[in-house]
This record gives C-alpha cells, sequence and structure tokens, in this order.
C-alpha cells in the first residue's frame, strides 16, 4: 500500500500552516498541494480531482464553511477535514451537517492527523469499491438472461419490471424447468434490494425438521448434531429477498411457522431464546396445484394468500416455440464459450428438430440438449441433426392430448409442409388467412 | 571532502553526539563530524507553548553551511513544534541540506517512567538516520522494519530498526552514485 495515487489539498490562510502541512504530506508520499484563500482553492479543485481537502474554517473572504458547500457542488465525493483554531462544539457540529469527514483543532497532534488521513482514504477507497461493485451488479443484473421475443415472454419481462419496484410477493408458477429461479432473480436484480442477496430455498430437499433448522438456523448444541451455532437462511436474506423454489412441498408445521415470520417479520432460531428481527421480500414458486391442496387442507388457506399477493405464470416453451431458436442459440454461444468450441450456429434442419420438439423439461432441457450436442459435435462448426438427442424423442413425444396442443402442432406442420405459404395453408386447413394469422400470433409459431 | 555535520542545539550530552558521529558514518558511508555552533534560540522560542520553532531552528541551521558540508543533522534536547502541530520529533528539508532531531520527547522519563539510556540512543540514531534520509529524497516507508517508517510516537520508533528497507537503500545507493558521477564529470571539466 503506497499513497501516491491520493491527492490532498490543504486551504488556508496562514503560510506556515500550508508550508508545514505540504512537507508533512509530501514526505509521506501523497500528492499534495495547497491554496491561500477560497477562490484560489475552488480553481485548483476544479483542475482536477482530490481525494481530501484540508480546510481551515476562518479565512479572510470566503470562510471555510462556504468554501466547503462550493466544494461538495464540485466534488461530492471530496473528503472534507475542517481545520480550526477556535474549535467549539457549534463550528464542529455545523461542519459535520454541511458533509464534513472530520475536524481539527489547531495545533494538530501529528499522530491524529496520521491516523484521521488514514481512515479519510481507507474510507474513500471503501466508497470508491463500493460504487464499481455496485455498477458491477446493476451491470449483472441488467444482463437479460430471459430471453425470448414472442408475447407472452415480453409480457413476463413487463410484470417482472413492473412488480420489482415493489415490495409485493411475487408466486412465480409454471412447469418444472420454465426458468422460475431466474424470473425471481430478475425480480430481485431490479428491485431496490438488489445489493443484498437473494436467498434460494429449495423446500422439495429437506426434510421438514432439516428445513426448519435451514431456515431459522440453530444455536450450538440446539439437537444432536449441531456442534455449531449456524446462521439460517432467513437471517442470511435479512435486506434482500428469500426465494422458496417448489413452496407447495412444504410440511403443516413449517406452513405454519412460515406464516408467523411472514406475518412479524420475526423468528427464533433453534435452541435460542433471542428473537431475531429480519426484513426480506418473498418470492415463491411452484409448479404444483396449490389451489387443490388448499382444497384439500394440504395447504394453509391463509399461508396460500399470503404468498399468492402477485401471482406470475410462466408459459412452457411449446408455447412459444417463437423463442426456441433464440434461446437455442443464446445457450449456444455461452456453453460454446465456457468450453472453448468454435461452433458458431445450428443448422435449419437441427433447428426445426428443436423447434418441432415437445419440450416437457421445457427450457432447462433446451439448455440440457444444446450443452450436450456442443459435446458430441466434434470438429463441426455448427450442430446439425444427429448432435442433437431428440431425433427419436421428436416423433415419441407427439404434442399434448388438449385440443390446443393438436392444433398448434398441426398448424405448424401444415405450415411448413406449403412452405410458409398462407393462402396454400389456409386452404388445407380450410380456414380463412386472417383466422390462420390469428392462430400464428396466438400460438407464436415462428418460420 | 563532504561531511555530514552534527552541531548540537543546547546542552546535548557528548557521548550521544559521538555514538551518532559513528553509527551515521556507518549508515550513509559518509564521513561525519561534530561541528559546535552558537545559537540564538530567542526569535524560535514561543512562550504561550513554551517550545521551540522547529522550521525557524532549521533554518537557522542552515545559514552559513561550510562547502564541505554536505548534510547537516542539528541535535536538540529542545521541545520543538511547528504551528499546526502539537509537537515533533524532527523535521528535514525533503532534498535539501538540514534535518533536525529533538530528544526531548525520546526520553522515558518525558511519558514519567525510568530514564534508559540505551533506548534513547537507539531511538535519537533512528530519527537522526530518518530525517537525514529525507534530505536524500526518501519519503515516508510502509515497511514495518524500514527506519524510514513515520513514527508519530516513541512505541512506533521502537518498532523499526535502524535500517533502510532494501527499496530505500537503493535509492540512498542510487544518490550516492549520482553524486560520485557528477563529481566525476565535474574534475573532467575543470581538466579541461
Amino acid at each position: 500500500m503506497n499513497n501516491q495515487g491520493v491527492s490532498i489539498l490543504v486551504v488556508d490562510d496562514e503560510f506556515s500552516v500550508r508550508d508545514s502541512l505540504y512537507n508533512w504530506f509530501k514526505s509521506e508520499g501523497y500528492r499534495v498541494d495547497t491554496a491561500e484563500n477560497g477562490m484560489e482553492a475552488l480553481k485548483k479543485l476544479q483542475e482536477g480531482p482530490w481525494d481530501i481537502a484540508l480546510v481551515d474554517i476562518k479565512m479572510p473572504g470566503m470562510d471555510g464553511m462556504e468554501l466547503q458547500r462550493h466544494i461538495k457542488k464540485i466534488d461530492s465525493t471530496i473528503i472534507l477535514i475542517i481545520i480550526t483554531a477556535y474549535a467549539t462544539v457549534d463550528t464542529a457540529v455545523e461542519a459535520m451537517k454541511e458533509g464534513a469527514y472530520d475536524y481539527l483543532s489547531k495545533p494538530v497532534d501529528p499522530d491524529k492527523l496520521s491516523i484521521l488521513i488514514r481512515n479519510a482514504v481507507n474510507q474513500k477507497r471503501l466508497i470508491a469499491e463500493n460504487i464499481q461493485l455496485k455498477q458491477k451488479v446493476d451491470e449483472l443484473s441488467l444482463q437479460d438472461e430471459i430471453v425470448g421475443e414472442s408475447p407472452q415472454i415480453k409480457k413476463i419481462l413487463e410484470i417482472i419490471d413492473t412488480v420489482a419496484k415493489t415490495d409485493a410477493t411475487v408466486m412465480i408458477r409454471g412447469e418444472s424447468g420454465t426458468g422460475k429461479e431466474l424470473v425471481a432473480q430478475a425480480i430481485h436484480g431490479k428491485s431496490n434490494r438488489r445489493y443484498f442477496p437473494i436467498i434460494s430455498i429449495n423446500c422439495g430437499a429437506f426434510p421438514e425438521g432439516l428445513l426448519e433448522s435451514e431456515l431459522f438456523g440453530h444455536e450450538k448444541g440446539a439437537f444432536t448434531g449441531a456442534q455449531y451455532k449456524r446462521k439460517g437462511k432467513l437471517e442470511m436474506a435479512n435486506g434482500g429477498s428469500l426465494f422458496f423454489d417448489e413452496i407447495g412441498n412444504i410440511g403443516i408445521k413449517m406452513q405454519m411457522d412460515l406464516l408467523r415470520v411472514i406475518e412479524t417479520k420475526q423468528f427464533t432460531p433453534l435452541g435460542s431464546n433471542k428473537v431475531v428481527d429480519v426484513d426480506f421480500r418473498i418470492i415463491a414458486a411452484t409448479n404444483s396445484d396449490l389451489e387443490r391442496k388448499v382444497a384439500e387442507k394440504d395447504f394453509r388457506e391463509d399461508l396460500y394468500y399470503r404468498l399468492n399477493v402477485f401471482s406470475l405464470q410462466i408459459p412452457p416453451l411449446r408455447e412459444r416455440t417463437a423463442d426456441i431458436p433464440l434461446i437455442a442459440r443464446y445457450f449456444l454461444e455461452k456453453y460454446a464459450r465456457s468450453m472453448n468450441k468454435d461452433v458458431t450456429d445450428i443448422s435449419p434442419e437441427a433447428m426445426k428438430v428443436l423447434i418441432q420438439y415437445n419440450w416437457p423439461g421445457n427450457i432447462r432441457e433446451l439448455r440440457n440438449t444444446i450443452e450436450r450436442a456442443l459435446v458430441v459435435v466434434g470438429e463441426k462448426d455448427r450442430i446439425e441433426p444427429e448432435d442433437l438427442n431428440l431425433l427419436f424423442l421428436a416423433k415419441a413425444n407427439p404434442p399434448g392430448d388438449s385440443l390446443e396442443e393438436i392444433e398448434r402442432a398441426h398448424v405448424q406442420r401444415i405450415l411448413e409442409q406449403s412452405d410458409w405459404n398462407i393462402s396454400r395453408s389456409a386452404e388445407i386447413l380450410k380456414i380463412d388467412r386472417v383466422t390462420l394469422y390469428n392462430k400464428i400470433k396466438k400460438y407464436g409459431l415462428q418460420r | 571532502m563532504p561531511y555530514i555535520d552534527i552541531i548540537p542545539i543546547g546542552e546535548i550530552d557528548e557521548t550521544l553526539l559521538l555514538f551518532l558521529k559513528q553509527s551515521l558514518f556507518q549508515t550513509f558511508n559518509i564521513q561525519t563530524r561534530i561541528r559546535n555552533r552558537r545559537f540564538n534560540l530567542s526569535p524560535v522560542y514561543d512562550p504561550v507553548r513554551n517550545q521551540y520553532n522547529s522550521s525557524g531552528l532549521l533554518l537557522e541551521l542552515i545559514n552559513d553551511t561550510p562547502p564541505e558540508t554536505l548534510r547537516i543533522l542539528g541535535v536538540t534536547d529542545l521541545d520543538v513544534f511547528i504551528p499546526i502541530f502539537t509537537f515533533l520529533f524532527g523535521e528535514a528539508q525533503l532534498n535539501g541540506v538540514g534535518a533536525l532531531v529533538s530528544s526531548h520527547r525520546l526520553h522515558n522519563q518525558f511519558y514519567g517512567i525510568p530514564e534508559n539510556k540505551e533506548l534513547l540512543k537507539d531511538r535519537l540514531l533512528k530519527e537522526g538516520i530518518h530525517e537525514l534520509g529525507h534530505t536524500f529524497g526518501l519519503i515516508h516507508c510502509f515497511s514495518l522494519n524500514c527506519v524510514m517508517k513515520s513514527s508519530t510516537y516513541v512505541e512506533e520508533i521502537d518498532q523499526k530498526s535502524t535500517h533502510f528497507c532494501r527499496s530505500c537503500n537503493q535509492q540512498i545507493l542510487n544518490w550516492q552514485d549520482g553524486k560520485k558521477l557528477d563529481m566525476v564529470r565535474n574534475g573532467s571539466q575543470e581538466k579541461s
């Protein structure tokens, strides 16, 4: 560590003070300059960035307090230290209220000055580091991991933007693999809580007793095997968001405990008698039929209403086939980079297989398919149908049993058969062109 | 022959001065000598603070510097200050001729504990080398052991060594090499 990158401006009308502080800071390795009045100081401040300004409070013309106000307008990040020969509580309080970092009374104890400057430099570094990290967090949050241009996904993105700004509890519904956790992360990443963590907990992965200790944490000796005190996820999420995946899988007792935490924002770790206050936003996700569980008394109705403040339904991939090429290319680029492969494209034939497939595992399955294809693609520069593990599956997975799914697959097949000739397709389907256009739009079909 | 002049200001124990003379020669590899001078201290005395202005003393110290003097180290037992600070252990001109060191606050007695002459010698030497180091262009060093580490209280002086770290030592050597080169150049110019 050295001080060479740190710049200090000393503003004092007394030559001896300027001179001695100049020499002191110079010998400490700081970049230092002096100004004998407010006007000269402002001129020097405008010429370049300064980290610290030591400002005498009593100066002819513009006094230190006035100069401080001007400095804060020029650069609010400068650390201001007021020097005064007439240290009174009033002047110190006033200076601090105006945003001064600290004040020194003349004569200064060298040790105190040394510590003060060191702390100020550290504070400045931490602030700069904090700003950089926040920018990085913002950049990462802005990286739109939710890929797609279909009307359905555009609508989801709009809803995310709207709901992120509120602190409302969000329930994300959707089949397995549709990207519920990604949506939860996007909501958190665009919320005011984004600089705090989002803690995920898969409720389906823990037996009830273990889930309780995961959530609430425990004191040392709280139960057999609790050798150390451990913070629970509720506490870890303080200030941020808590994402409950598979919320439908939690037991009745846990539902009751969770409801209490949501209502009071307080909990007691296992084996402790201390109540811990927490502040977090809840985002829950499920692919189970919670309404049926409520009706069958498997899920508490009051908890259901607490969690279901804002409900967001993510469509399965087969309902937004228009997004498949975009998502497939997104994963291709991502995994080709991480695997250091020169695979740049997916052949039209392979893409056709991807579009025709039913994707019961949704985006997760598509991601795994592309990742696997990149492993088996060999030296080729694009993915071909034989690289996909879907050829037989595509045939083995006909559209679902609903009329809509069968209709969508049929319309798509006729369109491809006629090379997307709308008139010919409409003729084959025995519908008018407008109806066909409506169906293409409805099912998000794409050439 | 260039010298580092050690000039006592006020009453200084001669054994301390001789110790400094020998030790500073070993550190800088430059001849050292003790040069006595009379000082008028009244202009630098501040009756309100009951202290002596270090910068004023330093200016007085470099007044009438003999041509063979390369550096001056003033040694005093007076309590010295500069207006902005409550006290100083010493002061020096960065890349200049003069340096000053005060033993006033280096005595254990100052802090109400029994005097320790060996510790005083050690502290005085460290601060003497430190201040002279500034005159050779060295700034404060972050190496914990280096004599150029800044010390604002005696315990910090006790923690550091009497030696320069490798980097500071290299700067002293570079300075000496540059000086030798200048002497060779000046000598050849004189011959021509």
